[in-house]
């Protein structure tokens, strides 16, 4: 019997096809579920991708940022700024919001990418404190203060007319559906794309460059290149995040877009808790989070406190995050990136 | 009883043992030598026996005491002094706080003061305020045994402390093996070259691949016995 | 003659500066661990020392005094039962470890003391100023300009005049190495730790006379602490002054032109000095 090498377990594929039907679900959800449950649902899933992008970052390149509140910043006020200033629908123009997060990401990683380790992350912290500070600037977007998307920008959204007589609503639902279908489809391409990207070559050397640096240079790895591409792949996808949720939102100021807890202390919280390094952490991790909210945000700065808490006692009791203990006692890999080889005389052995 | 002994002492880095049950005794005012090829395991015993490497309690005796699971720190507090193979000074410090470090875990009074360091050693006093990493190997090396002596040590370890040096210099460093001994401390000295370490110890024991070999006084030992312990008999 | 002031004015503010980042430049200089809930363990110095005051009634200056032992304590304890164990090769878990504990320590402040900004009680002395020919010079700023450069003589006193200061500089070099001379590299990092936030509760007395507090200004002042730092060069403490210094002129500067400019004239000015000196101004020489 023939060996072959294959990424997949058994498990991988169950979840393949679970993840099919859970996917069915999710997109036919607004038929169902009331206006506050999309409402929830759209929050956990901009979390998600905010999650996984930051996880890209620092569970697999590395690099750990307290400054994505600037891309998420940058992102929604390129949303508002289209919108307002150019009267572009704002549904095209999310797209804008990727643009403008990468913009600003290129000076940022230029600058950050001077320093190392812990200094990388304050860097990105100051560089982000710089963006919102020129961003309150901006007087016709309302300056320190902020301001809203015009009621007939939102209310003559591509597609929500079609919503509304479809499913039978009033205008702001229909933009809530709108704004969760979208989070959606950007959360799924987020880890569809993740996935894609680190069973690539390109993902193996990323993997080589978190382990060792010098090993994987000496096997010809461009580290240098490899955090480039990271950190404008996270920077784009946080940004269009970052579009989406002001869109829902539908009023901006520079203090709330560009919240450092907000937008990054609550995203490392959600991917340290889940798990670190993996796809299914931040998805483990987002639900816990949810639940934590729904269960403490009465507490208010309580709610904070055991999520700081919680987070220590995770970082140095199971590093690998809820999500790698499971994996550990099960050996359940969902998004299997590591090659296996299977076949000869065994077949299918599940290696540790 | 010896001063200082090692029963079934066993060593490992994650999957790669290197210490396969060693036994070494080191008396009163005795020095002995560890000879043996790279790799033998030498250098492994010495960090064991100095804590870098902790083991089971009883592995190593000091005195009477069971220091094998003690921290470096603790075990050099109680008397057990070592220089440290590459001789490893601290780049921060100039060689006179070089030396001073010595007797941050032990002071002991006895005959090791900054003066008599340097009546051993005189180049050190010239190049006291230079910082350490900036003297030349054998002076280095100097300031290394000499950092070991301040805390007026019992034993004395010494990791092969004529690496990378050369034959004169050498001769150099090995003439303060006397006063060392004429100090009060038991020494145990790692040598790669077998004439040296003949030379200056009472007892020799020749390690390969993890174990004891060979072991006795320098004039009990033959060429062949040495060589066959050095490389193995089978070759 | 007002631009003058103005740059004065600015180099007494770094006295501040340097003040928050001599703490973070020790504990980095000895442990290469960048504490992410520095700034908010500056924050807890004040609110210790407003406690001590409202219900004592000491002046704050005793109040302080009191306070640093207690501080001392928690820094050798935090080291001790929880950061030294973050510390590896890897670099995850000290920042993660310390950002949850910045954010902990917040919101474990606002619970306590409410977002109600607060001020220590100043006096006739210390809201006084030197009358300098056409120039005014608050007594508090150079009180605090003062400290500032005492606390940074006396940590260079500690470092190279004791002995102390030499198991610091050993650790720091080679912790292996430093346990073979008796030194136990856990405590060192640990008294480190504990001076570090004795430092903080002097930054903390200054920050608490001169402006109002309250829970939510921490990372703020870890940032101009970093900035300090990183201008200054890593591990050098004169550097740190200077980099302080360079934060508060940039800022004063800034702030004579167009008020909300303040804040982003310091930005401005760390990255420009990150743009031309990647490593700082006094980098050192083995890192």
């Amino acid at each position: 019997m023939a060996y072959s090498v294959s990424t997949q377990t058994p498990a991988s594929r169950i979840a393949a096809i679970a993840g099919a039907v859970l996917i069915l679900v999710l997109i036919a959800l607004p038929f169902i579920a009331g206006r506050s449950t999309i409402r929830d649902m759209f929050f956990i899933l901009t979390m998600l991708v905010l999650a996984q992008f930051w996880n890209l970052l620092a569970g697999y390149g590395g690099l750990v940022s307290i400054g994505q509140q600037a891309f998420v910043g940058a992102g929604a006020y390129a949303l508002f700024g289209t919108v307002i200033l150019w009267g572009v629908d704002p549904v095209p123009a999310i797209l804008f919001c990727g643009i403008a997060a990468l913009v600003i990401a290129v000076p940022t990683a230029f600058f950050a990418f001077r320093l190392n380790g812990a200094y990388f992350a304050i860097g990105t912290w100051v560089i982000a404190e710089v963006v919102r500070l020129l961003v309150s600037q901006w007087k016709t977007l309302g300056g320190g203060t902020g301001t809203s998307l015009p009621r007939d920008a939102t209310g003559d959204m591509w597609f929500v007319g079609a919503i509304e007589t479809a499913l039978g609503v009033r205008t702001a639902a229909a933009r809530d559906i709108l704004a969760y279908w979208l989070a959606l489809a950007l959360a799924l391409a987020t880890i569809g794309g993740i996935y894609w990207l680190l069973r690539t070559r390109r993902g193996l050397a990323l993997a080589a460059v978190r382990d060792n640096v010098e090993a994987a240079k000496s096997v010809g790895v461009d580290a240098g290149r490899m955090k480039w591409i990271v950190f404008l792949t996270s920077a784009f996808g946080t940004g269009l995040a970052g579009g989406l949720i002001y869109l829902q939102k539908a009023r901006i100021s520079p203090d709330a877009a560009f919240s450092v807890t907000d937008w990054t202390a609550y995203v490392i919280f959600i991917v340290v808790i889940g798990g670190i390094g993996t796809i299914e952490g931040p998805i483990v991790g987002v639900l816990v989070f949810f639940a934590l909210q729904s269960l403490l945000a009465d507490f208010g700065s309580w709610y904070l406190m055991t999520l700081g808490v919680l987070a220590i006692i995770i970082m140095l009791v199971a590093p690998r995050g809820l999500w790698g203990l499971l994996s550990a006692r099960t050996g359940l890999h969902l998004f299997p990136i590591r090659r296996r080889l299977s076949g000869g005389t065994t077949e299918q052995r599940e290696t540790p | 009883m010896p001063l200082l002994t090692t029963r079934n002492l066993v060593a490992r880095y994650g999957d790669f043992q290197a210490l396969f049950g060693v036994d070494i005794d080191l008396g009163e005012a005795e020095t002995i030598a560890i000879i043996g090829a790279n790799g033998a395991g030498k250098t492994t015993l010495m960090r064991s026996i100095a804590g870098v490497l902790r083991n089971q309690a009883d592995a190593v005796r000091f005195d009477g005491a069971e220091i094998g699971a003690l921290p470096a720190d603790e075990i050099m507090a109680l008397g057990v002094a070592m220089v440290p193979e590459g001789r490893k000074l601290f780049p921060s410090l100039s060689v006179e706080e070089n030396l001073l470090i010595g007797t941050y875990g032990r002071k002991q009074s006895g005959h090791w003061t900054l003066e008599t360091v340097c009546d051993l050693f005189p180049i050190l006093r010239e190049r006291r305020h230079n910082p350490g990493t900036a003297l030349s190997g054998g002076q280095q090396q100097m300031v290394a045994i000499g950092r070991a002596l301040m805390s007026n040590p019992r034993v004395l370890l010494c990791d092969e402390i004529s690496l990378g040096l050369a034959p004169v210099v050498i001769k150099d460093i090995y003439k303060a093996v006397p006063a060392i001994k004429a100090a009060g401390a038991s020494i145990i000295v790692v040598e790669q070259d077998i004439a040296q370490a003949l030379a200056v110890a009472d007892r020799v024991y020749c390690m390969m691949e993890g174990r004891v070999t060979l072991s006795g006084t320098p004039d009990s030992l033959s060429r062949e016995a040495i060589h066959n312990a050095y490389f193995g008999a089978h070759q | 003659m007002i631009w003058v002031d103005t740059i004065l004015q600015g180099i007494l503010l770094g006295g501040l500066y340097a003040l928050f980042a001599a703490g973070l430049s020790l504990v980095f200089g000895i442990m290469r661990l960048v504490n992410l809930a520095h700034g908010d363990l500056i924050v807890m110095g004040a609110y210790l020392i407003l406690l001590l005051v409202t219900l004592l009634g000491l002046s704050p200056f005793l109040a302080a005094l009191i306070a640093m032992p207690v501080m001392f304590l928690l820094g050798w304890a935090l080291q001790k039962f929880l950061l030294n164990r973050t510390l590896g090769d890897d670099i995850l878990p000290p920042l993660l470890v310390t950002f949850g504990l910045s954010i902990a320590l917040q919101n474990a402040l606002l619970e306590t003391f409410s977002a109600d900004s607060q001020r220590l009680p100043t006096d006739a002395l210390t809201t006084a100023s030197l009358q300098m020919g056409p120039i005014s010079l608050g007594v508090m700023p150079l009180l605090t300009f003062a400290s500032a450069v005492a606390v940074i003589l006396g940590l260079n006193q500690l470092f190279y005049r004791t002995e102390l200061g030499r198991a610091f500089r050993a650790t720091s070099d080679d912790p292996v190495t430093a346990g073979l001379m008796g030194i136990k590299p856990a405590n060192i990092f640990a008294t480190a730790t504990g001076i570090a936030l004795v430092i903080v509760t002097i930054a903390a007395l200054y920050l608490g006379l001169r402006a109002n507090f309250d829970p939510n200004i921490g990372p703020a002042r870890l940032i101009y602490a970093f900035e300090a730092v990183i201008i200054g060069g890593l591990g050098s403490l004169w550097g740190t002054l200077a980099g302080g210094i360079i934060i508060g002129v940039a800022q004063t500067l800034g702030a004579a032109i167009n008020p909300e400019w303040q804040i982003l004239s310091g930005h401005i000015a760390f990255l420009l000095v990150l743009l031309v000196r990647p490593r700082g101004l006094f980098p050192r020489a083995h890192d």
